[in-house]
This record gives structure tokens, C-alpha cells and sequence, in this order.
């Protein structure tokens, strides 16, 4: 088990050096630089070439890349050419929000979407089955800034149950420690704080989560479908177990499987930011930042930005895939 | 009273658009306490549908019918609600299935998946059930149980897999055990010991046991009556020793008639039932296996054929049946217009005369064609 994480973190270091590799001659090969963000169209050439000098953006691209590794071993990721900061600084400003939004965008898909997966396909051929797989489809079909926006209408603007915009009031001038809000204000028993950042989370939590819940109904769905067919549910039904025993110890627990998979594969996804959900309810996330970014070819932040989300990508599948050794004991992790 | 009796049980699947398909039609068999009975036929026949008709197990699904009855010591099983029927599965009655890989859970040890039987039906917790349960897999014949306990049934062998499905089988002494096919999936030595298994278990403890096999020679082993299941319906049911000594039925004949034998001379061919299961007549149109059989005459289309009992508690469900051993050929053909008189074809023939061993698979030689 510990020489397979050594190992999938040994893996990790290839994959980046491919990955900046890529990133390095994509980001290049953009059309405009940073000196048309700073200066616009008035720039002369002249000032193009001294901001382009001053960044160091004159030099042959392979002693850019190289100075860029070196900084990167040093875990330096440089600064932003728009903010002026620290891009580790920013990101550890940034993140928090993210991953405060994705996960209640999981524990929302998941907490409504396997509970539901399975009673539809315990009814199936009813009701609840075709409201589900019909409402699924419809969860996937409908654009999530649409989602976001319809959400923001109704039990923002016109019931006025939560907040529209923002991760928390500033009025209550919380005290920050990690930036995760709600973290933070349990560590500082600030609860009204804390609850506070709980409940700006609920809206572009619930955008979020309307397409991982659409396909973890699915996912579940067919899944308990094929265990239910199995011949050791027949088995513990013949041991007359209670239904109760049945549904958890023989039905889930096979059917978590490759929801687990799905599970693994959505979180990475929205770990790499909303961009539309976090626009929509000016949630300070990753996401907005990183398309400002791609606007502003702030260089720096882009690779620094996008290399530790490849990093969470990788470790939040290293987990899933421990995870799955832990749910099937046939699976041997080595 | 008998222990289990079976009465006209039916099993139908519909479907919109379809045919319905009458998997079991009209079977009828009693087991009495710690009585060995076989249920046998080829694939298809209903045998494995009847088994899980009984146990509540078939598949809830829209369509299906069950009719008739299966009285368990005076309750019919069949009217029982999902609760009640609960706590008779794995107490009173208990099942073993085909495939031990595929009827264990693959993700909780095989220690758990003996204790839960005892949590449910006996209230055993913790270090108590674990205990009886490596005692259990003790009596089945597993080695260093307490080990076992704690493994998963990938880990285990084939024939380890049954011992621990029996295991959990007979985990509450139940008093009637039904065993689909239960040697099915292993290799022929494993599946002595496996027979010999449930042979002591059921002589040791006085349990019933229904034996569903297509393989006859696990019936002539074990087997004290057996039912010759065909199209869903029972068409032969004797005694061991009558039913291998003189088949009557069309169907046990040519299924006997297939069975490979070590002492069959040089070059002499297996004789197997021309077609398939699936040239079926309806019941309701005549006998099932008509289209099969080498003995067909003319009363055999037109109306089900009715069941003759003969002496000896044996009855088969044929207007033209095979000729008891030592009767001539000339008596078998039967006048078509005229069903045979169940008293009529009684025949003397059953008792004495000597007979190869028992336990055997003395097949029937080549009858004469009428």
C-alpha cells in the first residue's frame, strides 16, 4: 500500500514535466501577449518590446522554460503580471472557495444522488424510475450557468432564502486562518460566521452539483440494477436477512463500485474551478481567476494555477483508487 | 404428514408482446422429513424455477404468476407475506445454489456472510456467532476455520466455496434443504466429496433434502424418490431402485438411455432424445414430450396425458410407456383410441428379479420399437 502511493507520486513527476511542457508552447503560441492586456491597442511597439523585456518574454523560449523549471523545483511559481502577487499566494487565497463549493456540490449529488439511483432502480419500470432517468437527462441538458442564474431568481431576488452573491458578509469581518470560511469559523467560534459561509454555498452548490447528481443517478441506477441481478443477492435473500441487510451489506456495498469511479473522476473535475456558477454568484473561487487569466496571458499564474490542479487531480484519484481497495477486497493495490 | 408437499404449482412469465412462457405447469411431489428426493431433468424443464417458487425467490417482476400450492408443515408457502417468509428462509428451509463463486458476496468475508445467518435467525452476536461459525465450517470439512473466517471467497478454492454456502445452509438446522445443482460448477472429484458432504450432513442431522440435478448419477447416489421433471410438469416419479431398474416414461428411459457407461462395449454409441427441450407441446394440447418421443402414437396429441399410479407408489404420466422388464414387446403397443387403464398396466415385474448393483446407472438396453 505505501509503495504504491510512493510510486503514483513518483508517476506525478513526469506527468508534470509533460504537462508544463505542453502548457509552456500552448500558452506561447496564443495570439497577443501580456503587453496587449496591460496596454491595449494604443501601445506603441516600443512600449510593447520594454514590457516584454521587463518580463523577460525577449528571451529564447527554451531559456524562458528552463528558468521556469528551476523556480519550479524550488516550488517558486513566480508572480502574477496582473496582480502583482505571488501566485501561491493567490491560490491559496483563491482555492479554499473551490473546494469549499465542490464539496457541497458532491456531498449534494451524492447525498440525493444514490439514494435516489437506487430507488429507481428497485421501482424499476415505475414512476420514480422514469422521473428520475427523465429527470437526469434533464439535469445533464441544462447548461449549469442557466441553472445558476434560474436558482439565483428564485430563492435569491424573489424569496430571498440566500445570498446572491459573495462567500461570506463582510459586515460580520470574519477572521481568516485558512481562507476556508466555514473552517474558519468553527476554528474561531465564529458560528454565525460560519453559518453564514454555509449558506452562500448552498445556491451555486446545488448549479454545481445538478450534473455530478445526474450522473451518479444514472451511474447507481444501472449498477444496483446488475447487483440485484446477482447471484449472491439471491443468496442472502435465501438466508432470509431482513431487506434492510440485504440493501446495505449485499446490494450497495457492490453497486459503490464504480460510482466510486464516477465519484473520483467528478470531484477532479470540479476541483479545476466553475468558471459560469462561480461568474454567476461572484464566488471567489479559482475558476473566474483562471479565465481572467487566459484574457490577461498572465503566463505565470496560468502554469502555476494549472499544475497544482493536475496535482489535486492526481491525488484526489490516488484516493479513489485506495478507496476501491477498501470497498473490494479483490482489488490488491501494489 | 408429508413434511413438504407440492401441489399443482405453476410458475408463468408474461410479456407484452410476447408468448407467456409456463416455466413450471402443474408440478406435483411431496418430501417427507429427512427424505432424499430428486428433482431431475434437462435445462429448461422447470427444475431450478420450482426451487425458487417454493423459497419466495423468483425474481419480482411484472408478469409473473405462481399458482398452486407448496404447504411447508401446514402453511402454504406460497401464500405467506414477504416478512413471515423471511424468517422461514434460512431457519426452517434452506437453499444451496449452482455457482459458489458467483452466490457468495464478493466484498465481505466469508465470516460475516456465515454470522449474519445466525444474527437473523438465532440472535447469536459477536465472539458467540464467530464461534459457532468456525465450528459450522469445521463440520462442513474447511480447515483452520478461524483463518477462513476472516478471508474472502476469491481466496478460497471451488470446493471450499460450497462447503462454506452449506455451511451457512445449515447454519440453523433447517429442516428441509433444497440444492440447486449444487455440483454443477466443480470438478468431478470435488464433487464427491461435496455429495458425500450433504449425504452425512442430512443423514447426521434427519434434514430433508430436494436434490435438483440433471446428473443422474448424483441421483442414483443420494436419492431415495425421484421426480422426472419434463416441460414443467412431473412425468415419472419412483423410487430409486424401480426408476433405474425399469424406467417407464419415454423421457427417463431416453434420459438413462444417455448416460455414458464405463462398462458399455467397444464402439457402442451413447443414445441421446432426438431434439431439443424446446420442441415442446403445450400441456394443454397433449404431452409435452410427444414430439420427442420414440414411443408416440395418436393419443398422445390432444389432451395432457393423465398420471398413472402403479404399485410400489410410483406413477408416470404416459398413455404409452416403456414395457416393464421381462414383458414382450408385443404387450406395449397400446390401442390409441383407448387411454390405458391405470390398474391394466400394473405389472408384476417391479419386485424380485435381480438387478445390478444399486447406486449404479444401469442404463436400459435398446428397447424394440413397437
Amino acid at each position: 500500500m505505501f509503495r504504491f502511493i510512493i510510486r503514483r507520486l513518483l508517476q506525478l513527476i513526469p506527468t508534470l514535466f509533460g504537462l508544463s511542457i505542453l502548457l509552456f508552447i500552448w500558452l506561447r503560441r496564443l495570439p497577443g501577449g501580456p503587453e496587449t492586456a496591460i496596454l491595449g491597442e494604443r501601445g506603441t511597439p516600443e512600449m510593447r518590446a520594454a514590457i516584454r523585456r521587463n518580463l523577460g518574454l525577449d528571451e529564447p523560449i527554451l531559456i524562458q522554460y528552463g528558468r521556469f523549471v528551476k523556480r519550479m523545483i524550488r516550488l517558486d511559481l513566480g508572480t502574477s503580471i496582473s496582480t502583482k502577487r505571488e501566485v501561491t499566494t493567490e491560490f491559496l487565497q483563491r482555492f479554499p472557495g473551490t473546494i469549499e463549493l465542490t464539496i457541497t456540490a458532491m456531498v449534494i449529488a451524492i447525498g440525493i444522488g444514490i439514494p435516489l439511483g437506487y430507488l429507481a432502480a428497485r421501482r424499476r419500470g415505475r414512476f420514480l424510475d422514469y422521473a428520475s432517468v427523465g429527470g437526469s437527462l434533464i439535469g445533464i441538458c441544462i447548461p449549469v450557468f442557466f441553472l445558476a442564474y434560474v436558482l439565483k431568481a428564485i430563492f435569491s431576488e424573489n424569496l430571498g432564502w440566500f445570498p446572491s452573491s459573495g462567500r461570506q458578509d463582510p459586515i460580520l469581518g470574519a477572521t481568516r486562518i485558512t481562507n476556508f470560511f466555514v473552517l474558519d469559523g468553527l476554528m474561531t467560534r465564529e458560528w454565525d460566521a460560519a453559518a453564514d459561509a454555509l449558506w452562500h454555498l448552498v445556491l451555486p452548490g446545488m448549479a454545481l452539483a445538478s450534473i455530478p447528481l445526474a450522473i451518479i443517478v444514472r451511474i447507481t441506477r444501472a449498477s444496483v440494477l446488475e447487483v440485484l441481478g446477482e447471484d449472491f443477492v439471491r443468496t442472502a435473500e435465501a438466508k432470509g436477512l431482513t431487506e434492510n441487510v440485504v440493501r446495505r451489506r449485499h446490494v450497495l456495498r457492490n453497486a459503490m463500485l464504480p460510482v466510486a469511479t464516477s465519484i473520483g473522476l467528478l470531484t477532479g473535475g470540479l476541483l479545476s474551478g466553475a468558471v459560469l456558477t462561480e461568474t454567476v454568484f461572484a464566488f471567489s473561487g479559482i475558476g473566474a481567476f483562471l479565465a481572467e487569466a487566459i484574457s490577461n496571458r498572465d503566463y505565470p499564474v496560468l502554469m502555476g494555477f494549472i499544475m497544482i490542479i493536475a496535482v489535486v487531480y492526481v491525488m484526489v484519484n490516488l484516493i479513489v483508487d485506495l478507496s476501491y481497495s477498501l470497498i473490494d477486497p479483490r482489488v490488491r493495490v501494489r | 404428514m408429508a413434511l413438504l408437499e407440492v401441489e399443482d404449482l405453476s410458475v408463468s412469465f408474461a410479456r407484452r408482446g410476447q408468448r407467456t412462457v409456463r416455466a413450471v405447469d402443474g408440478v406435483s411431489f411431496t418430501v417427507d422429513t429427512g427424505e432424499v428426493v430428486g428433482l431431475v431433468g434437462e435445462s429448461g424443464c422447470g427444475k431450478s424455477v420450482t426451487s425458487l417458487a417454493i423459497m419466495g425467490l423468483l425474481p419480482k417482476q411484472p408478469g409473473l404468476t405462481v399458482g398452486g400450492k407448496a404447504v411447508f408443515d401446514g402453511t402454504d408457502l406460497l401464500q405467506l407475506d414477504d416478512r413471515s417468509r423471511r424468517d422461514i428462509r434460512g431457519r426452517d428451509i434452506a437453499m444451496i445454489f449452482q455457482d459458489p463463486l458467483s452466490s457468495l458476496n464478493p466484498v465481505i468475508p466469508i465470516g460475516l456472510q456465515v454470522t449474519e445467518v445466525l444474527t437473523r435467525h438465532r440472535g447469536m452476536k459477536g465472539d458467540a456467532a464467530a464461534k459457532e461459525a468456525a465450528q459450522l465450517l469445521d463440520r462442513v470439512g474447511i480447515p483452520d476455520p478461524k483463518r477462513r473466517l476472516k478471508e474472502y471467497p476469491h481466496q478460497l478454492s471451488g470446493g471450499m466455496r460450497q462447503r462454506a454456502l452449506i455451511a451457512m445452509a445449515v447454519a440453523c438446522q433447517p429442516r428441509l434443504l433444497i440444492a440447486d445443482e449444487p455440483t454443477t460448477a466443480l470438478d468431478v472429484t470435488i464433487q464427491a466429496q461435496i455429495l458425500e458432504l450433504l449425504k452425512d450432513l442430512v443423514r447426521d442431522s434427519g434434514t430433508a433434502l430436494v436434490m435438483i440435478t440433471h446428473d443422474l448419477g448424483v441421483v442414483a447416489g443420494m436419492c431415495d424418490t425421484i421426480n422426472v421433471l419434463y416441460g414443467g410438469r412431473v412425468v415419472e416419479t419412483a423410487r430409486r431402485r424401480p426408476l433405474f431398474r425399469e424406467p417407464r416414461h419415454p423421457y427417463t428411459v431416453g434420459l438413462l438411455g444417455s448416460v455414458p457407461r464405463l462398462d458399455a462395449g467397444r464402439g457402442e454409441r451413447l443414445t441421446p432424445i432426438p431434439g431439443s427441450v424446446r420442441d415442446l407441446l403445450p400441456w394443454a394440447e397433449g404431452c409435452a414430450f410427444a414430439p420427442r418421443c420414440t414411443r408416440r402414437v395418436d393419443a398422445c396429441v390432444g389432451q395432457p396425458p393423465e398420471l398413472v399410479s402403479a404399485h410400489d407408489g410410483r406413477s408416470y404420466r404416459c398413455v404409452n410407456p416403456a414395457p416393464p422388464a421381462g414383458a414382450t414387446p408385443a404387450a406395449a403397443p397400446v390401442d390409441p383410441a383407448a387411454p390405458v387403464d391405470p390398474a391394466a398396466s400394473v405389472d408384476p415385474a417391479a419386485s424380485g428379479e435381480a438387478t445390478s448393483a444399486g447406486g449404479q446407472v444401469p442404463a436400459p438396453r435398446e428397447e424394440e420399437k413397437p
